[in-house]
């Protein structure tokens, strides 16, 4: 393993003080060393959107903390859940007196720490609700959707419920946004090598060369199928066939579509899939209303790619095209 | 004779149970890896790592201590793992905390306590993959030895072939909660992460308790 380190078990605190040098016109540090903040947070009068998750998926979660996307997120170890401590102080963090929207992803540890974290908070008096990210298609059939995982559909998610609030929406009218937009959002990934945790030193899961893990987590939990490595062309179908069925996203919709990096994926490839999803996603009659390519939300040094695609109604494009200024999006 | 321990001659148990952790964490995150994500050696090592640098130290009893690891684990580790053992902690602690002796009775009481309450945090039961696997038939057998009137010494004996014994039973299962329930039948033949560091910590408290009786 060749990694830029200190002491492993402080990789996760170092990360946040360099983070937010770098970053200090956006976020600040918060009294809880694990929480983030934008810079005026809380903003009174405004709906707080709180996300947050364990570390090693950057820019995901503090980098999508900014204008018209979240106000503050809760930090943990790498691929591990922030404590309920850190939720309740993010909720603090991004209160404006309106309420607290905390959107975040589907994993047992999340869940039970998030509702620690809510308990706490109504015992303070503070109002939060809850909408849990659950896009990834590979992780649970559609009858089981309450257990599929959160992936990169969450950005989708913030982005909307940002703008939400950012537009004077109340408490529950950002709830309702995020859940739709997590409600039209499908995603499936595929990982050609696994990740390494740094204080693990090797990695903890294997995919053999030549092969691809077909519905592969972004902790590298196994997917649905391994198989041999495909071309693009022939990558870009076995996902395009996978997403649009499950929704089903049809002739005449209009959708926004995301292509992640999941860490060590030159972005070059990244272009090479989307052009060949583009193309199987027009000849269906689908409409690209907005598309992102990039290393928008990754698993550590993992190769591979998550495809995401959003179904747009008139109130979800609005939402999506209001510009975000954030680390992980800057639209303006 | 050898149907008590001291409450306040614990700290050797907790260290212990600590020891164990740290011995493991290569073979935990290994266990993990398989059908999990690989973190939980690290995590539960750092949480423990924490309480012995903040309190190796000092002088505290076996309730005590168990407070403050589980208050540790809840409020600075998170991930799933935090609030799992550290609701059964401080559980524990709850329980006991009046009692100068700690007999074989209140030990079973302490132990069942523990598992209800976490069952108050989390769904699963007895047969889904989880630590509960370990920790339901560990306090069952507790409950069991006083029943038939062993003593505190062949109790803990029994306590730890039935969380190693409970520890194996989750190999042939398919997961049901957590990040491995996803998995279905690629789950089996697999250890459960969860389980497998529970039978180390009551089987480190054990031996622990064992040394104490009096």
């Amino acid at each position: 393993m060749q990694r830029i380190l200190n002491n492993p078990d402080h990789i996760v605190d170092e990360m946040l003080e360099g983070f937010v040098k770098n970053h200090r016109d956006i976020v600040k540090q918060t009294s809880h060393p694990r929480v983030i903040a934008k810079i005026n947070a809380p903003i009174a009068g405004k709906v707080g959107i709180v996300t947050g998750g364990g570390s090693g998926h950057k820019p995901a979660f503090i980098g999508y903390i900014g204008r018209n996307m979240c106000d503050a997120a809760a930090v943990g170890e790498i691929f591990s859940s922030p404590t309920a401590a850190a939720f309740l102080e993010a909720f603090k963090a991004a209160d404006g007196g309106k309420g607290v929207a905390c959107l975040f992803g589907n994993y047992s540890g999340d869940n039970m720490n998030v509702k620690m974290a809510v308990k706490m908070a109504k015992k303070e008096g503070l109002t939060v609700r809850t909408v849990i990210a659950n896009d990834d298609v590979a992780s649970a059939p559609k009858d089981q959707r309450d257990k599929r995982r959160g992936v990169a559909g969450e950005i989708l998610m913030w982005k909307c419920a940002g703008a939400k609030a950012a537009k004077g929406g109340k408490l529950d009218e950002v709830i309702a946004a995020a859940q739709k937009a997590i409600d039209s959002t499908r995603s499936i990934g595929i990982g050609l090598t696994p990740c390494t945790l740094p204080a693990v030193g090797q990695p903890n899961f294997e995919i053999k060369a030549g092969t691809m893990e077909v519905g592969i987590g972004h902790h590298g939990e196994p997917g649905i199928k391994v198989c041999e490595l495909e071309t693009a062309e022939e990558m870009a179908r076995r996902m395009v066939d996978t997403v649009l069925p499950d929704y089903p996203f049809i002739e005449g919709d209009e959708v926004v579509v995301l292509v992640s990096g999941l860490g060590a994926t030159p972005v070059m490839e990244q272009y090479v899939l989307y052009n060949e999803i583009e193309k199987l996603i027009c000849a269906k009659g689908i409409k690209i209303h907005k598309s992102y390519v990039g290393n928008y939300y990754t698993s550590l040094d993992m190769m591979g790619v998550t495809l995401t695609v959003m179904k747009l109604d008139d109130e979800l494009k609005e939402l999506i095209d209001m510009p975000a200024y954030c680390i992980g999006m800057k639209e303006e | 004779m050898g149907q008590i321990f001291r409450n306040k001659d614990g700290k050797s148990i907790l260290m212990k149970m600590v020891k164990a952790i740290q011995d493991n964490k290569a073979y935990l995150g290994e266990v993990d890896g398989l059908i999990g994500d690989g973190d939980h050696g690290m995590n539960m090592n750092k949480g423990f790592t924490v309480f012995e640098e903040r309190f190796g130290s000092e002088e505290f009893g076996f309730t005590e201590g168990l407070e403050e690891l589980g208050m540790i684990l809840m409020n600075e580790i998170g991930g799933s793992m935090g609030p799992i053992y550290g609701t059964i902690f401080t559980a524990m602690a709850e329980k006991g905390e009046g009692l100068e002796e700690i007999s074989l009775t209140g030990f079973a009481d302490i132990l069942e306590y523990a598992l209800a309450k976490l069952q108050t945090i989390i769904e699963a039961q007895v047969g889904d993959k989880t630590l509960v696997d370990t920790l339901s038939p560990a306090a069952d057998s507790l409950r069991q030895s006083q029943k038939v009137g062993w003593d505190l010494m062949t109790a803990m004996n029994a306590m730890a072939e039935a969380a190693a014994k409970g520890r194996d039973s989750t190999k042939d299962m398919v997961a049901k909660f957590g990040r491995s329930s996803r998995l279905g039948e690629r789950s089996r033949g697999v250890l459960d992460a969860g389980a497998t560091s529970c039978c180390l910590i009551l089987t480190a408290m054990a031996e622990g308790i064992k040394e104490m009786v009096c």
